[in-house]
């Protein structure tokens, strides 16, 4: 090995793995990547950049700077990184606010990107006085304060929220022009914290004959929805943190029902009253909103599972490309029913894939992270992502998904919900100037 | 995942029932007696149960509406800042056109989120009575009902509703 070369002896050859400049996965462990065969000699395949600029002590390195605050918050340059909150005078018809997914990293949503949605605005509840009742089907109903629930053995898990109406604007019979956050924004990932709800149930005494809990909270809305007992005593929670501190007000403070995997819509935020039936309540939600007309002409009622997806968030519309050149493609997969399996990359609308490399924790009912390196020529491409989960299903085609779901016959508004569930591929198209916009392929 | 631990409490667990073996679990959820449930039990189910006593006809509903409902839903009830509630298309697609009329499975939802969550700047201001006057109005004016039948815990969950065996449970062993 030549002394005037010494990076290249922790280079390894990395050979495209699949169309239109995909890099094997092993990439991302080394530390470079050199280019095999002949696409190292075109200056698309240089990794060096021009000579950076003499190096001088900035303003904030010459002397000291701001008090430590009690509550830490990011840096005012992230002010940019924030929901978009739709309905801002909270007019009737409840207000969004949508995740940054095209500007965060990780599988964590921090606190305050948390997508929610209100159908009533934010209540100011008082911990002290919130009581949570458990009663209907059971041997002795019980009243529950947020004092009690401390007593009890809490547990932790990571998982993802998702509302049944994310990524409804691809239901659209045309690609709808908008970024990241409007399409797929109504879906997060956190650390919650509580006690079973199976333990308060136990607790209570639930009637062999039951079958069903309705759940409702104390929001003016007093939003109810039905739930499969099934899953309740399987891993429903009364989560009271969230990413270590008290859940927030919008997710339902102080105390919400967590549903691993099921459509955010179940998962009741300020949680009051758990009524333990034989048969399910057909409330609003579950009588009109969470169900879709099907192309053969029934609908569907039930749905409650959010099954495998998959979205690239980096590169994505609004990260447009500046140059040709290395880039590394990375987003975030999930599934209702477990644990991510496999996610596979396409830059070229699907001819080929390659497999991307997952990050760890792969946790279930988790987001997980997946990446890819990219070498991108300056042509056009269209980059996909599709993922599976242990269980072996698969995220459908957007072909597929249509088949099965339908779509609309006229786009609709950016951000309506003309139907649930849709988790089919997401393709982003980039043009030669390295834009990248929503398309079908 | 991690392990339930099992918290040895303090204070002996509450016997609910003889021959029981309960968990080793805190037991401090405090005892409440059905009458001290009365003001959140709202919950109606669709065979009617937990209907409240009380009764009412289109023609009250309707006065009501306009005083109360119009403002959001529209004059006619064609809707507005808030959603559609009389008339629409007569089958829902996913360009939109989910109605009362065509679309819900059950009668007795329209009463459970009137009484629950209307009128929106107001809710649980409303009388049983009213809720029963309007979810008449609405039946009658979504052609589910005559113009006179009353609404009331006997009548309310027997409106035959369009739609109610279009459903499919997507994920049927869930349930």
């Amino acid at each position: 090995m030549s002394s005037s070369q010494p990076s290249k002896s922790r280079q390894i050859p990395i050979q495209q793995v699949a169309g239109n400049g995909l890099l094997d996965r092993r990439a991302l462990l080394s530390r470079g990547v050199l280019l095999a065969g002949a696409t190292a000699a075109g200056s698309a395949g240089a990794l060096t950049s021009a000579a950076a600029e003499p190096l001088a002590e900035a303003p904030w390195s010459l002397h000291p700077g701001n008090p430590v605050p009690p509550y830490q918050r990011a840096s005012h340059f992230e002010d940019n990184v924030v929901r978009t909150v739709d309905n801002q005078n909270n007019a009737p018809g409840g207000q969004r606010a949508r995740t940054p997914h095209q500007l965060l990293k990780g599988i964590i949503t921090p606190n305050g990107l948390h997508f929610t949605i209100m159908h009533a605005g934010i209540p100011d509840i008082d911990p002290a006085q919130h009581k949570l009742v458990i009663h209907g089907m059971v041997r002795q109903p019980l009243v529950f304060t947020l004092e009690s629930l401390s007593r009890y053995s809490m547990v932790s898990r990571i998982g993802f929220t998702e509302c049944g109406g994310n990524s409804a604007p691809l239901f659209s019979n045309e690609p709808i022009q908008a970024n990241l956050q409007a399409l797929h924004g109504l879906s997060s990932c956190a650390e919650w914290t509580g006690v079973p709800l199976a333990t308060l149930l136990d607790e209570a005494g639930v009637d062999p004959k039951a079958k069903w809990i309705i759940a409702e909270g104390a929001d003016s809305a007093h939003l109810t929805r039905s739930v499969p007992l099934k899953k309740i005593m399987d891993d429903a929670m009364v989560a009271m943190y969230q990413n270590g501190e008290r859940i927030q007000p919008g997710q339902g403070y102080p105390m919400r029902l967590w549903l691993p995997g099921y459509e955010g819509n179940m998962n009741i935020k300020f949680l009051r009253r758990v009524q333990v039936t034989d048969r399910p309540g057909m409330t609003y939600y579950e009588s009109k909103i969470y169900t879709d007309p099907l192309p053969d002409g029934k609908d569907t009622q039930f749905y409650f599972v959010n099954e495998v997806k998959s979205f690239i968030t980096s590169p994505s519309p609004g990260l447009d490309l500046k140059e040709p050149g290395v880039y590394e493609i990375s987003g975030i997969a999930y599934s209702g029913s477990g644990r991510i399996a496999k996610v596979m990359v396409s830059a070229d609308g699907g001819k080929s894939w390659a497999e991307a490399a997952l990050q760890e924790p792969r946790l279930p009912k988790a987001f997980t992270r997946f990446s890819m390196p990219w070498r991108w020529d300056g042509g056009p491409a269209i980059l996909q992502s599709r993922a599976w989960d242990e269980g072996g299903a698969v995220q459908p085609t957007r072909e597929q998904f249509v088949a099965a779901r339908g779509q609309t016959t006229k786009p609709p508004p950016v951000g309506g919900f003309p139907g649930h569930h849709f988790n089919a591929i997401t393709s982003w198209g980039v043009d030669a100037k390295g834009v990248l916009k929503h398309v079908y392929a | 995942m991690s392990t339930r631990k099992v918290v040895v409490a303090g204070v002996a667990a509450f016997a609910f029932g003889a021959g029981v073996a309960l968990a080793e679990t805190p037991h401090l959820g405090k005892p409440v007696s059905p009458s001290d449930l009365t003001a959140w039990d709202i919950n109606v189910l669709p065979d009617g149960s937990n209907l409240p006593p009380g009764s009412g006809k289109p023609a009250e509903g309707q006065k009501i509406y306009a005083e109360k409902c119009a403002a959001c839903h529209g004059d006619s009830g064609q809707g507005g800042l808030a959603a559609r509630v009389i008339g629409g298309p007569p089958k829902a697609t996913l360009d939109g056109g989910k109605g009362i009329a065509n679309y819900y499975p059950y009668a007795t939802t329209v009463f459970d989120f009137i009484r629950r969550s209307m009128p929106w700047t107001a809710p649980r201001t409303l009388s049983d009575q009213e809720v029963y006057a309007l979810t008449a109005y609405l039946l009658a004016a979504n052609k589910l009902i005559g113009e006179n039948d009353e609404m009331n815990a006997t009548t309310l969950p027997k409106v035959k509703m369009p739609n109610r065996d279009n459903f499919v449970v997507w994920f049927p062993d869930r349930i």
